[in-house]
């Protein structure tokens, strides 16, 4: 069996740089593998976010040839061996050591969306028809890689006034939930930022979980906006009522 | 206290963040109590996300017949009557309730035609009885519960380990922990301490489990005086995957047998007419894992040592629906679709039964102030566990973890830390980075994965487990002189070779354990003693630590009410 030259990230807030290593490659090897015989046979101290290693937690994204990717599920015999595999961290957060980054302002932004919110009296009987919509924003692990290569995230740097593709994601489940009775266009629009998303779908490209996020969960999201914004009736109707729906 | 470490107070310390370590937190915080969660993770990593079937509970929403009795029957049926039948009726009892009230916080379960929670079948359950979501139930669970939390106003100490439980006399005061970042120490002092950080599967070599999989939590409890019990119940699932190599134990749901899914030897051969022709692949975890290991075995293995699992008889589209996960598992790690063919399958290590021994109601160990539940207690799933039944678990004794945890904050007075003993530990952490030689932690890990593999597997005998112990000695000699490069930041080989030292603590009460049950029951598999003995039926092995090491007894278990003997007599 042949080897494979791997180029990894290695360093800290200061810096760092790529450092070569060469791993023997088995059949069916996902580049977490080679991260794993890395850690056991060269580099102890090599810093790597893994736990399920089936793509169901969503700890080890990175950027494997500079594509955002979970690791566990990138096969080594899908990528070109001819040349060296390189592995970076997450561009879009700040780095702490190695391939781990500092994802805590993900769940800061999470900490600003309200719960669920039952109707008063309501009965729990929902038609799987009205929960399947809803089921598919529920299947997202937060692997962050649609934080990671949204380009408001990674290029403008807008994290203050932008939300993020995977939160538009949970806010869509909340939104379509079946029996959910708040409405949270007011974030969307002011806290959220959704309408700097301008639609490209690279989070939907990176997505592992294949959640259609832009057309499923950001467009929809934009179209109640803009009927509690900027449909006249409801603009007025805003206005003398200051909020829109019970908030 | 102290000055020099960053300190945090609350009433209630909850160490572990998966579906028992929130269930718990979210009740105590109910209570008035003040609570932090410190996880190894980050927040919704932890294993109860990678559950797959779904949450037992007898609701009754597509077999009308079920109920509470059966259910408690066939947990106790499942366990060997082993079990703590306080906790499995209490269980039993209690689960549907905690499945409503994961609906009513916001889980959207898989729905009836009627639009109730639809339920599934599972190995060793009479009825219909899984609350799931397609089969990425965990996920579901541990997001719910971490959305409720947070928004109740848990503090959540992510990517933080504890390393010592202190204690203020008798009691217990707080944690030391570390960072995983920065690698600096902390202190959390607490009036009450919920131990919830799950199971040990890390110690073999073929597991389902993730890194975090260390024992961490039984053996904390057990360094601080609490009793360890039933340790030589270790689950084997039957199936996890065997091909390619990378993915060798990565669990393959049993719900793809409660779906239809079929097993076949090499042959073609449905061999599971041979072990248990009435319940053939929903037959208990136990007999499932020993029917495809002795397949394997006797050479009709298939071509990398497994069983074939077949569910493409199903229509492709319900396969898709109803088993996204696995689909996708095999379609991108093993080149298999599902829906055309068969997946190879062989056991994994996949769940501990035994673990911190508790009393049913409270969920209190031996130790003043300290709490278990979920997978690091023992007593509900006796000699074996019946799939479904653990999330279901985690929900109901969180819940009374939580409960008793914050009562117990109430009541109780001031705790206080002594200093000696934070510094002591914080010694004891920083040894590995100070000697001028030794070994890595990694050799050492994996040594230990082989032993357990090879000596206190599936099948078991006298001579193997004395081997075992024999090795486990040694392992722990070198762990005494395990060495660790590079700096505290982030630093994995130096969180290895913390975690090595629970996980070589807890292998020795599994493999102590399992060489003085001379018989076999449950995921216990004795081949010099092949059968059940009588005077093995109503004794737990408990472990505690003595006055020169490990120490082994044995405790009778309870007498039960004539009214649950009755339910288990029934049919």
């Amino acid at each position: 069996m042949s080897d494979a030259i791997f180029k990894i990230f290695r360093g800290d807030r200061g810096g760092g740089k790529l450092v070569e290593y060469q791993v023997p490659i088995a059949p069916g090897m996902v580049v977490l593998d080679a991260l794993h015989y890395i850690q056991a046979h060269q580099a102890p101290d090599l810093a790597v976010r893994w736990n399920c290693k089936a793509g169901k937690c969503g700890s080890c994204s990175a950027e494997v040839n500079g594509r955002p990717r979970l690791t566990c599920k990138t096969r080594m015999d899908a990528l070109p061996l001819n040349e060296p595999i390189t592995v970076q961290p997450m561009k879009s957060f700040p780095i702490i050591r190695d391939l781990v980054t500092d994802v805590s302002w993900n769940y800061r932004v999470n900490r600003k969306i309200p719960p669920f919110t039952p109707r008063a009296d309501v009965e729990w009987k929902m038609g799987q028809r009205d929960v399947d919509r809803v089921q598919e924003f529920r299947k997202c692990i937060e692997c962050f890689l649609c934080q990671d290569v949204c380009h408001v995230l990674r290029d403008h740097d807008k994290g203050e006034q932008f939300g993020g593709p995977r939160f538009f994601v949970r806010i869509a489940g909340l939104e379509m939930h079946p029996l959910d009775r708040l409405s949270r266009t007011d974030l969307l629009k002011n806290e959220m930022g959704i309408g700097l998303c301008n639609i490209t779908k690279c989070c939907t490209e990176v997505c592992p979980e294949d959640i259609h996020i832009t057309d499923n969960a950001i467009i929809p999201l934009k179209e109640r906006v803009v009927d509690d914004y900027y449909d006249p009736v409801r603009w007025f109707l805003r206005k003398i009522k200051r909020q829109p729906k019970d908030k | 206290m102290n000055e020099k470490f960053e300190t945090h107070e609350h009433d209630v310390l909850i160490i572990g963040a998966g579906g028992a370590g929130l269930r718990a937190a979210i009740e105590a915080l109910g209570q008035g109590a003040t609570v932090a969660v410190v996880c190894k993770s980050l927040l919704g990593k932890a294993h109860t996300v990678m559950a797959e079937g779904g949450i037992a509970a007898a609701m009754a929403n597509v077999d009308q017949a079920d109920d509470w009795r059966t259910h408690f029957r066939d947990t106790m049926r499942g366990g060997k009557f082993l079990n703590n039948w306080r906790m499995a009726h209490i269980h039993a009892h209690e689960s549907p309730e905690r499945v409503r009230e994961l609906e009513q916080w916001g889980a959207l379960f898989d729905r009836t035609s009627s639009g109730d929670i639809l339920q599934r079948a599972f190995g060793g359950h009479t009825f219909k009885r899984l609350c799931h979501v397609g089969d990425r139930t965990g996920l579901e669970m541990i997001r719910t519960l971490q959305d409720r939390g947070v928004n109740l106003g848990i503090d959540v100490y992510m990517e933080c380990a504890v390393t010592r439980l202190l204690k203020d006399g008798e009691r217990v005061s707080g944690a030391l922990a570390y960072w995983r970042e920065t690698g600096r120490f902390v202190v959390f002092k607490a009036k009450s301490i919920v131990i919830a950080t799950g199971g040990i599967g890390k110690a073999w070599r073929i597991t389902s489990n993730s890194w975090e999989y260390t024992g961490d939590g039984m053996a904390l409890a057990y360094d601080a005086g609490a009793e360890l019990m039933d340790m030589e119940f270790v689950q084997f699932h039957p199936t996890g995957m065997v091909w390619p190599p990378g993915v060798q134990g990565i669990l393959v749901t049993e719900a793809v047998r409660g779906e239809g899914g079929v097993l076949r030897n090499k042959d073609g051969e449905r061999f599971m007419e041979r072990y248990d022709p009435d319940k053939m692949e929903l037959s208990t975890r136990d007999v499932v894992a020993r029917a495809i290991y002795t397949e394997v075995r006797e050479g009709r293995g298939t071509e990398h040592g497994g069983a074939y699992l077949d569910i493409s008889h199903r229509p492709a589209e319900y396969v898709k629906r109803k088993l996204p996960s696995m689909y996708h598992q095999f379609r991108e790690l093993a080149d298999v679709d599902i829906t055309e063919g068969p997946m190879e399958v062989g056991p994994t290590c996949h769940y501990m039964m035994g673990g911190i021994r508790v009393e049913a109601e409270t969920a209190q160990t031996t130790v003043p102030g300290l709490f278990a539940a979920g997978e690091a207690a023992a007593g509900l799933h006796g000699a074996n566990r019946l799939g479904g039944n653990s999330l279901s678990d985690l929900l109901v004794f969180g819940r009374r973890a939580g409960l008793s945890a914050a009562e117990h904050a109430k009541q109780s007075g001031q705790v206080t830390i002594e200093a000696q003993d934070v510094l002591e530990a914080t010694r004891e952490m920083l040894e590995p980075f100070e000697r001028p030689a030794g070994e890595s932690p990694y050799d050492i890990h994996r040594d230990l994965q082989e032993t357990m593999h090879n000596y206190v597997g599936i099948f078991r005998n006298e001579d193997d487990l004395k081997k075992g112990l024999s090795e486990l000695d040694s392992l722990k000699a070198r762990a005494e002189d395990v060495r660790v490069e590079g700096s505290r930041l982030f630093n994995p080989g130096w969180h290895l070779a913390r975690d090595l030292k629970a996980m070589l603590t807890v292998s020795e009460a599994v493999a102590l354990s399992a060489l003085e049950r001379q018989e076999s029951r449950g995921a216990h598999s004795r081949i010099d003693y092949p059968n059940y003995n009588e005077g093995w039926s109503k004794q737990n092995n408990i472990i505690a630590r003595g006055e020169h090491g490990m120490q082994l007894k044995q405790r009778s278990t309870e007498e039960m009410p004539a009214e649950l003997q009755r339910i288990l007599e029934g049919q």
